[in-house]
């Protein structure tokens, strides 16, 4: 591996000498891997690109002779989008990470690929202006990255998710040959819209090198609030309720019974151990709607069977009614050695259904599963507290994972909401959209890609039998 | 898990933006040696050097992973394969870390006679002579930060017992450190009026040796363990109802003698009484509930009013102790806190950093002055010595007048007006 990584680094850089290409075997080991648990692959070679032209550069050289290039940005991921492959060049462009114009008379925001989302959100704040996509991993992930898997977050019910916002793409394709898609312009139906194929398109299709981001101006004001349920329907219910009153929240988290007693264990905020459910209410907007909505919905919880409901009156108190949802993540996580967080979609109405499905699986397979999520869209996180070292458990642990998938396309959802299907749900997306769907999706990727060097083997296989 | 969260907190790879020069990445390479799937190599070696030690990533850390352990290991494992090893790294370690700071009086002698160049003028003269162009090459760069070392040691400033004038709540022990006990002397003094001034009787034995978190901290696992011993066979934790350290990186290493004695039958028990007795002094004071100050610090135009606080690593991060030194400062009559932006990045002195790794240790220390100037605050407060140093030196090369005070000064100056 040793020999072929430095024999790689010496032709890309006789074709280009200033590649900053690394074949060393600590590097390479740490690229092996991204976010998802249990995945690891040393790559053939690494390259830390600094620039458009060098993408083109590196993709022209791999097309030419067939070597898989794999992105990566902060390697973040959740289901395995930026792993490499075997003998790949992983095309790093965490070093591409300027942001480079923020246009506050279109409100626009221009970046290269490898800025990270939160301080792109802080540039926006320092504006004045508002980017509003929240994943998880802000902090961390790359705005090209984001792009690529179109990341969620927590603001998705009212505000959209990545795909809402991104105006325009600098995208290299396979060939190395540079586009630009998309513009400053709020209506644009000028051929096809290209930039919406790579959006979610999880490297397959291109290399996302700038992103061209529509800012909106900030809710003036923020009102948050806490639920307490002693039934996860109850807290559904709100919910719906909640929007047939035509209110929609900025935020309407829930927290299950297991994920709660995580979160007291660690953090012994006070919360009820007994609750079934916990609703992380936020109302943002112009000040006085804000206050008619949180009013109206904390009277729908009541209405709805809710034990209580806590308003928070100053900013701090809002901080420690949203750190239960917060930590929520950590608390699972210091359950075992491994945690694998999943994100199973339904229909907003189907989610008690598929909550209680989730405790049922858990139960039968002997597993502990935490669930929270963003409850306003039905994107669930039913998350496996584990052991990737102890392989019986990781077996049924694929067990459960198909038969919650299983379910979830069954009542209407889908297999993943935000974290794509990389590597890690590869299997279960024939069963989720339909071959048809996945032999389209093949056509395109042959139109883009024709010598399949766009990260291989992630979303589907060129050839259904594999 | 490797869910990526410690990235942005981490000092080295905000630098590079390289996932190697990261905590995730550094653990996969320890996870991989472990495995056999990687050879323990030099560059391997270099890169644990490379690693500060801040600990950030552990606050950042969801699962709790514990950074520090698997830091110690890594370094201690780097030193015995011996692939970092050369002529002067095997000089060092031998002649400094297991001859000069296992030797308390040695070491004091050296200090003595650093204190006698410094003050007899020497120092000076050699400098203005160009003298030091014959000291070898990192020496030569580093000698301009040759710290102060004050006239009087703590032995002769603490007396072996001091009790307390008014009704006598506590025994306590009072750790006087290596390098504190040259440099800081008075804060040690500092340390014991306070301590005093809240009913606790103040045990300082003369000689103390060094608590060996340098020895940890740099792969010397064996001299960690005999200081350790030496340590708990001089303060009997079982008779003192805490043994007080004023030193963060101290403090955190301290706190690990448990676990670093568990397998030695002579001493496991008293090692996990340890853990429970040993004390930042920050800590402590907020614990026994300490007395606010009636009177503020300083006097007339040179009253102590801003004051902002760099968080030493080892302290927030190493000890989780961040509210207890900003209670102690607020209690203080006229002072108003202000927070630091970015208080808890490390400010580049992270042990012997700045003499192995000093172009990065100055990057961080040019990003802490920068800080610390538009803060606005005329005091920078810090709880740990090489900070204090690292800050000190900072600001006097950027020509800055703001000084550099530990929040124990404060409170004793308090005390005494």
């Amino acid at each position: 591996m040793k020999i072929d990584a430095s024999s790689l680094r010496g032709e890309l850089l006789r074709a280009h000498p200033a590649l900053d290409v690394r074949s060393e075997a600590e590097e390479l080991l740490a690229y092996s891997y991204d976010g998802t648990a249990a995945l690891q692959q040393v790559p053939g070679v690494l390259v830390f690109a600094r620039s458009t032209e060098q993408v083109s550069e590196v993709l022209l050289f791999a097309s030419n002779r067939g070597i898989p290039v794999v992105t990566r940005g902060s390697g973040t991921g959740l289901s395995g989008g930026s792993l490499p492959t075997p003998g790949c060049i992983l095309l790093c462009l965490s070093q591409m990470n300027r942001i480079l114009e923020l246009d506050p008379a279109n409100l626009t925001l221009l970046a290269e690929a490898g800025a990270i989302t939160a301080e792109i959100a802080e540039a926006a704040s320092h504006a004045g202006l508002f980017y509003p996509p929240d994943p998880g991993s802000m902090k961390i992930s790359t705005i090209g990255g984001n792009v690529a898997e179109n990341s969620g977050g927590l603001r998705g019910l009212k505000y959209g998710v990545t795909r809402n916002y991104v105006m325009g793409l600098e995208v290299v394709l396979p060939d190395g040959e540079v586009i630009w898609t998309g513009n400053k312009c709020v209506k644009d139906v000028a051929g096809y819209s290209l930039r919406d194929l790579f959006i979610g398109s999880e490297g397959t299709l291109g290399v996302i090198t700038k992103v061209l981001l529509k800012l909106i101006p900030p809710p003036a004001a923020r009102k948050t609030m806490l639920a307490v349920y002693d039934d996860m329907e109850n807290a559904a219910r709100t919910v719906s309720a909640i929007i047939s009153a035509k209110i929609i929240p900025c935020t309407l988290e829930f927290l299950d019974r297991v994920t709660i007693n995580c979160v007291e264990d660690y953090a012994s905020i006070g919360l009820p151990r007994d609750a079934e459910a916990l609703l992380l209410i936020e109302s943002d907007g112009h000040p006085a709607a804000v206050e008619e909505e949180a009013a109206a919905m904390k009277e729908i919880a009541l209405a709805h069977g809710a034990s209580s409901v806590e308003t928070a009156s100053t900013q701090e108190q809002a901080a420690g009614l949203a750190a239960a949802r917060r930590t929520a993540f950590s608390a699972l996580a210091r359950v075992g050695p491994t945690t694998i967080l999943e994100d199973a979609t339904v229909p907003r109405d189907r989610l008690p259904e598929m909550v209680r499905h989730i405790q049922d699986v858990a139960e039968r397979h002997q597993l502990r599963i935490g669930t929270f999520g963003h409850m306003g869209d039905g994107n669930l996180h039913p998350t496996f507290l584990t052991n990737e070292k102890d392989e019986e458990q990781m077996h049924r642990v694929e067990v459960a994972m198909k038969e919650i998938f299983a379910k979830a396309v069954e009542l209407g959802g889908t297999i993943t909401g935000e974290h794509g299907v990389g590597v890690a749900k590869k299997a279960f997306l024939p069963g989720a959209i339909g071959e048809l769907n996945v032999e389209v999706m093949r056509r395109m990727k042959r139109s883009f890609d024709p010598r399949g060097i766009l990260n291989p083997g992630k979303i589907f296989d060129l050839s259904p039998a594999s | 898990m490797h869910c990526g969260m410690c990235l942005p907190t981490c000092p080295t790879y905000d630098v590079t933006k390289n996932e190697k020069h990261s905590p995730r990445g550094r653990i996969a390479l320890m996870r991989a040696i472990a495995d056999d799937k990687l050879e323990l190599s030099r560059a391997f070696g270099e890169e644990m050097s490379y690693c500060l030690g801040c600990l950030a990533c552990e606050t950042a850390c969801p699962a709790g992973v514990d950074y520090a352990h698997l830091f110690e290991v890594a370094r201690s494992d780097v030193e015995r394969s011996g692939v970092m090893a050369s002529p002067t790294r095997s000089t060092v370690h031998s002649l400094v870390l297991r001859g000069l700071f296992t030797r308390p009086r040695l070491l004091r002698l050296v200090g003595r006679l650093l204190w006698l160049f410094q003050a007899s003028g020497a120092q000076s003269l050699v400098r203005a002579l160009g003298l030091t162009r014959l000291l070898p090459g990192r020496l030569r760069e580093l000698e301009p930060q040759t710290p102060r070392v004050l006239p009087r040691f703590s032995h002769e400033l603490i007396r072996p017992v001091e009790t307390p004038k008014e009704a006598k709540r506590y025994r306590v022990g009072l750790l006087t450190g290596c390098v504190q006990d040259l440099l800081f002397a008075d804060i040690n003094r500092d340390t014991a009026d306070v301590l005093l001034s809240n009913g606790c009787e103040v045990v300082t034995p003369a000689v103390q040796s060094c608590c060996g978190s340098l020895h940890a901290h740099n792969g010397e696992a064996e001299t960690a363990c005999t200081l350790a011993r030496r340590m708990i066979d001089q303060f009997d934790p079982f008779t003192s109802d805490a043994i007080i350290t004023n030193a963060a990186g101290c403090g955190s290493h301290l706190k690990t003698y448990g676990r670093l004695l568990a397998g030695d039958p002579a001493y496991a028990e008293r090692a996990a009484e340890w853990d429970r007795k040993i004390k930042d002094i920050n800590e402590w004071l907020v614990e026994i509930g300490f007395r606010p100050p009636e009177a503020p610090a300083g006097h007339g135009h040179q009253e102590v009013r801003e004051v902002t606080y760099h968080e030493a690593c080892h302290l927030c991060h190493g000890q989780k102790i961040t509210k207890q030194p900003r209670q102690i400062l607020k209690s203080i009559p006229g002072v108003k806190l202000v927070e630091l932006k970015e208080s808890n990045w490390c400010c580049g002195s992270a042990g012997v950093y700045n003499i192995t790794q000093p172009e990065t240790a100055l990057i961080l220390q040019k990003r802490k002055i920068g800080h610390i100037g538009a803060s606005g605050a005329a005091i920078v407060a810090t709880c740990n010595p090489g900070c204090h140093l690292q800050l000190a030196n900072g600001l006097e090369q950027s020509g800055s007048n703001i000084r550099v005070i530990q929040p124990v000064t404060l409170l004793a100056q308090a005390y005494k007006n």
